[in-house]
Formats: C-alpha cells, sequence, structure tokens
C-alpha cells in the first residue's frame, strides 16, 4: 500500500492510495460545495447541480454518459452533503483512462436547460420521498434550531420553493465558482496506476481555471430550545437531540465517538441494554456529526407515543449519570474493538477506503493508512472518555419531536 | 478469477462450505438452518422472529449480556435474518478469532436457554419492529404485497402478526428450535482468510454431535395474481408490482435474470431512462429477480406524488413490455460488462461470498463457480433473451399500492 499525491499545474490535486493487489480500482472527485456554500435563497443548488452533472456535456449527452457508466461495468455514484460532494466508481483495472476521461468530461456538464426543468421534478419527488419518511423532517429542522444564523442550518436538498424558483443561469454561475481545479480533489484507491492517471488528468483538465472558492468558517453559538412537530399519519413517536461535539479536525472526536458508542450503539450499548433490550423503544441511540469547524453531539429515540416520555426521560437519565455510573474499562475496550474492527473489515474494499482518504484529504490536508486511524482510537485513555461524559450533564441542545400529536 | 470452493457433509447431514480469499484480512461465514415462517403453526406468526431473538438472549456458557460482550470484544460485524424458508445467522470478523467467533454461533443455535424473565421483552421488541413498519410505507407495500401474491403460507412476512406475538409462549419457541434447527439441511459456509482442514476439524467439534428430525420439504409455491390498495396519507404513493419469471433453479434463469437487468441494472437500464431521466417521473424506480422455492417473480418498485401515480404505474408497465420488440446489441453488451465486473468484485468482499455460497447451495445443491457463471452469462445472446421473453411473457400480475388514491390496473391484467 503506497500514498501518492501531486498537485497539477491548474492546481488541481491528485491523491492516492495503490494497492497494486487489489481486483478494482475506485476514482473520485471531490468537490468541496455542500449546502453550507450556498446562499439561503439557492438552497438546494449543490444538490440540483449533483444531478445535473450526469445530464451531458458538450461531447456526451445525457444517454451516453449513462451508457458509459454502464459500458465500463462501472458501480457508480454521487452524492452531496453540507460540506461536500462526490463523484465517484469502481471499475477494473483496464478500464482507468476509460472512467477517468468520462468522469472529468462530467465535471464540466453542459447544463441545457431542457435537462433542468425535467431533473427539477426528480428533485421534488426526492423532497416528498424524505418528508414522507421517518423522522419527518426532523433532522432538517433541528439543524435549523440549532444553528440558526450559521451556514450549516441549510437544507441539503432545499425546500420544495427554493428548489422551483431555482434558475439554470445561476447554476452555471454557481458551478463555475465552486468546480474550479483549486476546489477539486481527484482522490483515487486500489490497483491504480498513478504515472498513468497523473498524465490523463493532466490532459484531461488542462483547460479547467482556478476560482480561489473560499468557504465562510464560523463557530455557531449553542442554544437550548424544545420544538413539537404533528405530523398526524405517524404512528411512532421519533426524538432528536443535537448537542456540541467537536469537530471533523480535532482530535476529541475520537473521544466522542468511543462515548457515542459507549452509550448508544445499536448493540451492547447502555441505552441499548435499558431501552431496546427491554422492548421499551425500537430505537435508542447516540452518535456523532462532524463538520469542518463544528460537530454535533446526537441522541435519537424511536418509539410509541405512549411510552415515549418515560423512555425520554431514562435517556436524560443515563446521559447525566457521568459521576454516579462511570466509564469501565470493559466498556472502553469494547468500544474499541468495535470501532476498530469495523474500519479494518470495511476497507477491505477500494471503493470503500476512496471515502476514508477523500474525506481526510480534503477536509484535513491528511493521509492516514486503515491501521494508523485504528491507533488514534487505541490510544483514548479511559479518564478522557470518562471527562466528556461527565461534561454531558451540562450540555446545551436543541430537541426536535415528532409524533402523531404534540409530545 | 481462480477460486476453489470446498464442500463436505458432516454425518449428520449438515453441508459445510469453503472458499479460501487468502489476499483478505476477514472471514466471514452464514449459518442457514432450515427454519423459516412457513414452518409456524398459522396461529403463531412471528415465532420464527421470536425463536431467534430468544436463542440470542443467553446460550451455552454465556448469558444475554456475555453473548453480546464476547462478541464485542471479538469485534464481529454479524446480522441475522428469516426468511419464509430459512433463519440464517452471518458473521464477518478478522481470521484470527474464527474460531471463538464459531463458539459463539454454535452456542446460540444448539444450546439456548430460552431463559423465561426474557420472554416478554422478547415480545416487546417484536410488537415494536411490527408496528413501526406502518410508518415505512415502501417496506410496508411489499410486505402485502408479498401477502397477497404467495398467500397464507408463503407470504408470511417475519414481522409476523400481533395477535401470533401476543399468544406466542416460551413452549412454542422450544418446540419450534427442536423441530427445525436441525442439522438436516443446515449448511455452513466460510469465505475469506482460513485455513479448509483446520476448519472441517472445529466444524466436526461444534455441530458434528448435533441431532434433529428429517427434514420435511416445502410444497410447490404458486403466484396469486390481484390487486389491493392501502390507504395513506402522504404526498408519495408507493408501487409495488409483480408478475411471473422463472425461479432460481430453472435452466434458464439467466435469461430471466439478463431481462431484468436490461430493465432495472444501470442508470442506462430502461426503467431509470423511460421512468426517470426523459419523464421525471420518479426519484426511485427499480425491478429486481425474486425466487421463492419454485417460484419466480421480478418484483418492481416505483415511488412518486399521488398526481403522477397512474401515470407512472402505465410507464412502468409500459417499459417492461417494450421487451417485446427486442434487445439492442449495446444493452446486452452493457449488462454483460456489468456482470464481469460484479463477478471480479465479489472477491473483496468475504461477507457477500459466503452469503451467496449458502444460498446457491440451498436453492441448487451446488456452488456455481465464477467461471462457469460468466460463461452462462457470455453465452447470452439477443435472441435468446427474446425467445425466453416471448416463451415467458409477463403474466399473473399482483400491485400493491399505498397512498392517497387507488390506480386504475386493467392493462396489465388483460
Amino acid at each position: 500500500m503506497q500514498f501518492l499525491s501531486e498537485k497539477l499545474t491548474n492546481g488541481l490535486e491528485v491523491i492516492a492510495e495503490v494497492n497494486p493487489e487489489a481486483f478494482s480500482l475506485s476514482l473520485g472527485y471531490f468537490v468541496k460545495t455542500g449546502s453550507r456554500d450556498e446562499s439561503p435563497e439557492m438552497a438546494g443548488v449543490s444538490h440540483f447541480l449533483e444531478h445535473m452533472m450526469f445530464k451531458g456535456t458538450a461531447r456526451r449527452t445525457a444517454e451516453d454518459v449513462n451508457q458509459e457508466l454502464d459500458d465500463l461495468g462501472s458501480q457508480s455514484n454521487a452524492y452531496t452533503s453540507e460540506e461536500q460532494t462526490v463523484y465517484y466508481m469502481s471499475v477494473l483495472p483496464e478500464f482507468q483512462h476509460a472512467a477517468l476521461d468520462l468522469l472529468s468530461d462530467m465535471m464540466r456538464p453542459a447544463l441545457r436547460d431542457e435537462d433542468f426543468q425535467t431533473e427539477r421534478q426528480v428533485i421534488l419527488e426526492e423532497i416528498a420521498m424524505y418528508d414522507d419518511q421517518p423522522p419527518y423532517g426532523a433532522m432538517e429542522r433541528a439543524a435549523e434550531a440549532y444553528f440558526r444564523d450559521h451556514p450549516l442550518a441549510r437544507r441539503v436538498l432545499g425546500t420544495r420553493e427554493t428548489v422551483s424558483e431555482l434558475q439554470p443561469a445561476a447554476m452555471r454561475a454557481y458551478h463555475l465558482a465552486r468546480y474550479a481545479p483549486d476546489n477539486l480533489t481527484l482522490v483515487a484507491s486500489g490497483a491504480v496506476d498513478f504515472d498513468q492517471l497523473l498524465k490523463s488528468a493532466e490532459a484531461m483538465t488542462n483547460h479547467w481555471t482556478p476560482s480561489q472558492a473560499k468557504r465562510q468558517l464560523v463557530p455557531p453559538t449553542f442554544c437550548t430550545d424544545r420544538l413539537a412537530m404533528v405530523h398526524p399519519p405517524a404512528t411512532q413517536q421519533y426524538t432528536l437531540q443535537y448537542s456540541p461535539g467537536p469537530s471533523y479536525c480535532d482530535d476529541a472526536r475520537y473521544i466522542a465517538r468511543i462515548l457515542g458508542t459507549i452509550l448508544g450503539d445499536d448493540s451492547g450499548s447502555r441505552l441499548f441494554w435499558e431501552l431496546v433490550d427491554t422492548g421499551m423503544a425500537e430505537t435508542a441511540a447516540t452518535f456523532t456529526q462532524e463538520f469542518q469547524e463544528c460537530g454535533l453531539f446526537c441522541t435519537f429515540l424511536a418509539c410509541a407515543p405512549e411510552q415515549h416520555d418515560e423512555n425520554w426521560e431514562i435517556i436524560q437519565e443515563v446521559l447525566g449519570q457521568g459521576r454516579e455510573v462511570p466509564i469501565t474499562a470493559l466498556e472502553l475496550e469494547l468500544a474499541k474493538n468495535k470501532i476498530c474492527s469495523g474500519m479494518i473489515l470495511g476497507s477491505e474494499r477500494p471503493s470503500n477506503r476512496l471515502f476514508s482518504i477523500g474525506n481526510a484529504w480534503t477536509i484535513r490536508r491528511k493521509y492516514e493508512t486503515i491501521h494508523e486511524a485504528s491507533e488514534h482510537y487505541r490510544q483514548v485513555t479511559q479518564d478522557e472518555v470518562q471527562r466528556a461524559f461527565e461534561a454531558l450533564a451540562d450540555r446545551t441542545s436543541v430537541t426536535v419531536s415528532v409524533g402523531p400529536e404534540a409530545a | 478469477m481462480q477460486q476453489k470452493v470446498f464442500e463436505h457433509r458432516l454425518s449428520n447431514g449438515m453441508v459445510v462450505l469453503g472458499e479460501p480469499m487468502p489476499w483478505l484480512e476477514s472471514v466471514a461465514f452464514t449459518l442457514l438452518l432450515p427454519a423459516g415462517t412457513r414452518n409456524e403453526p398459522g396461529d403463531r406468526l412471528g415465532l420464527a422472529g421470536m425463536t431467534l431473538e430468544m436463542c440470542q438472549r443467553g446460550a451455552g456458557p454465556y448469558s444475554s449480556r456475555d453473548l453480546v460482550e464476547r462478541l464485542d470484544f471479538l469485534g464481529v460485524d454479524r446480522s441475522n435474518n428469516v426468511t419464509t424458508f430459512h433463519t440464517s445467522m452471518s458473521m464477518a470478523a478478522m481470521s484470527r478469532v474464527l474460531e471463538p467467533t464459531l463458539e459463539v454461533a454454535a452456542a446460540i443455535v444448539l444450546e439456548p436457554h430460552f431463559p423465561e424473565d426474557e420472554l416478554e421483552e422478547a415480545r416487546q421488541s417484536g410488537l415494536l419492529e411490527l408496528a413501526s413498519i406502518d410508518d415505512d410505507p415502501a417496506q410496508k407495500c411489499f410486505k402485502e404485497l408479498k401477502r397477497l401474491r404467495f398467500g397464507e403460507v408463503f407470504g408470511r412476512s417475519s414481522l409476523g402478526s400481533e395477535s401470533g406475538l401476543t399468544e406466542t409462549t416460551l413452549e412454542d419457541c422450544k418446540e419450534f428450535h427442536r423441530k427445525h434447527y436441525n442439522p438436516d439441511r443446515a449448511i455452513i459456509s466460510l469465505a475469506g482468510n482460513f485455513d479448509w482442514d483446520r476448519f472441517l476439524v472445529i466444524a466436526e467439534q461444534l455441530f458434528g454431535s448435533w441431532k434433529g428430525p428429517a427434514y420435511v420439504g416445502p410444497t410447490s409455491v404458486r403466484s396469486i395474481p390481484g390487486n389491493s390498495h392501502l390507504q395513506h396519507d402522504s404526498q408519495q404513493t408507493h408501487i409495488a408490482l409483480a408478475y411471473d419469471a422463472v425461479p432460481y433453479n430453472h435452466p434458464e434463469y439467466y435469461q430471466g435474470r439478463g431481462l431484468v437487468g436490461i430493465l432495472s441494472d444501470g442508470m442506462s437500464s430502461r426503467l431509470f431512462a423511460e421512468v426517470r431521466e426523459k419523464r421525471g417521473l420518479v426519484y426511485s424506480v427499480s425491478a429486481s429477480a425474486h425466487s421463492l422455492h419454485d417460484c419466480g417473480s421480478v418484483l418492481c418498485y416505483a415511488g412518486t406524488t399521488a398526481p403522477r401515480a397512474q401515470e407512472t404505474l402505465e410507464v412502468t408497465v409500459q417499459t417492461i413490455r417494450s421487451l417485446e420488440k427486442g434487445i439492442d446489441p449495446a444493452e446486452l453488451k452493457r449488462l454483460k460488462a456489468r456482470v464481469r465486473t460484479s463477478l471480479v468484485m465479489e472477491q473483496e468482499s468475504s461477507s457477500s461470498r459466503s452469503s451467496q455460497m449458502a444460498h446457491d447451495w440451498a436453492y441448487l445443491g451446488r456452488v456455481p463457480s465464477r467461471q462457469e457463471l460468466l460463461q452462462t452469462i457470455e453465452a447470452l445472446t439477443c435472441e435468446s433473451l427474446l425467445n425466453h421473453y416471448r416463451n415467458h411473457p409477463p403474466r399473473r400480475w399482483s400491485l400493491v399500492t399505498i397512498g392517497p388514491d387507488p390506480l386504475e390496473f386493467s392493462d396489465a391484467v388483460s
């Protein structure tokens, strides 16, 4: 396994974790743009644009793009989050050049008006689909209440209104500003021919011009709030709580992730034994969400409406017991084993490694082998987790609950 | 694509399969038991799931908590599942902990404690899981489609029924375990980094003395055509559609699977291109091949906002029927490329390989090699696919919709 990186003359960074023994290779363009980089009236443009990137280029129609993706036998897709948009393909090594040619061409889309109108309908269907699904918009509502004026308050999909009103010209301007070579990283993993990759990337992207795209980083202010939403067709009650947590660049995230596992993993955690194993709740979980300059410690409950209040009280009690019921050495060891083993099992596919190395490089400019990454968890001490646990007692939080009636 | 699949049968009939993948650090196994929802008494729907749940609440030398702690200590990734014909338990871990992991799995299957004081908790978990499906209309749609299409016994859901779960006693679980957790037709399949000879010794030690009653096979399964609508106050209407196809053990299975691929594999597939890309009717549309013993079906799904649901259903059915006009050579070429890639990439995952082997054996009584599969796929032609379509046109349709309004569905039935 070898890590290689290079910056092209146009500012595009190319990084790869090369494993000559691998059966396949994965390629991805990681674009440092997401819902947090949008203006409020353009909410959803990053995600809408991600759909439009599959709709053809100067050289290819939309049909050509989809057919070529399948011609290469690729497993391919894209996703948009608050902080990035990623396009990726996994192919057999013989298709490296063809896959890069297609993916690079897709980064310069035609953005035709008629495709824009059809795809708008698909996005509106996607919004309707999520509106119908638990927790019925509670996550978006909680982010809005927690982050308020902060850019992370914006919805990745946008709203029905912003998506309906978005115009192709505004999307083209957004694309020009954000999909510049100095805001993209080409990431590869697996059976990669790196020299060939560099040569091809240079030839395919030399006409791209840098834009000096910036991201606004703002520390959020913390508040406490409690909101109730009513969704009459719901049969269960869903409650989500956001509290401050470490960012993706903060080493304390390893401590928070371990604490989240000990308290609220889906098996063997304190909340599992208290509420899930006993059949009182369908889900009772704690987990972290990390962004570039800030993060969240999240709590989630799904259960029957009539059991909700009692369950929520039990959760608060469990999370507040930092001093009375300290973290044990056994709990720490089990959590570390679970996390580290999961990382190693998951890393066997080059396609999974693509995301680990791509995320770490684009946000933190750092590469780590899987064993180096798991060592961070091994180093966390009982004291550190205990201190983080005790601090939960005084956390500020935004809580949003949704169910058939107001909770 | 070099490959070696080992097969062995223990004296009690249990089948042991292994495929070494020495380039991996992991190993994964699937334990497939001939205990499915079809084996439940009619007034105990949900018993197969409750029995599996109770088996994990203490077994062999482990209490309920010990079991979870032991598997977490070993870093084992696990999942369990109940289907119409089987109970399955899958585990994946680093290869150095294979033996202790197998010991835990064997204890769960062979020596469950069935603690009386945990029955109520297991029941409540089951009832909650059953209730929560009401908030998942897409899944509910397929649960209803299965019930409608395969009837009382073969159309049962692993979630069971409220009355079945409520009535189940500890004795019911014990009896289900005695009757159906047995070595005749049980399979353990292992894939990844391991030593076959050593594994055989362990398998014999753990499972060799296991005894149980002889397996009784299912009767033939036949599809039942029909429509049903469930009213739901949602923006989207969920459409689940099924029609007959040849099953997994049919000699022409890959002809039928190829047609499903033309419809739904990849972004250039007909359903994706027509229903989503060209018309923008849906975010999600798909078709998949499904086999229940000797009954094959194609299952389709589309979700769309209610005013566009009728059009979506019609375009979906028209697109399926467009296969009768023939297959484009470029479509077939793409299909073959996708299969080639996925066969190569199968070698990257011990979990998916172990589960595939177990299911192959359960259905076919053997494990086809990647080479054989590749040759079968390479031999497909546009003519053979079209002929297959003509000989097995979509018929015996079932339709379930969930949403504000029912849909008209006369074309497809005629």
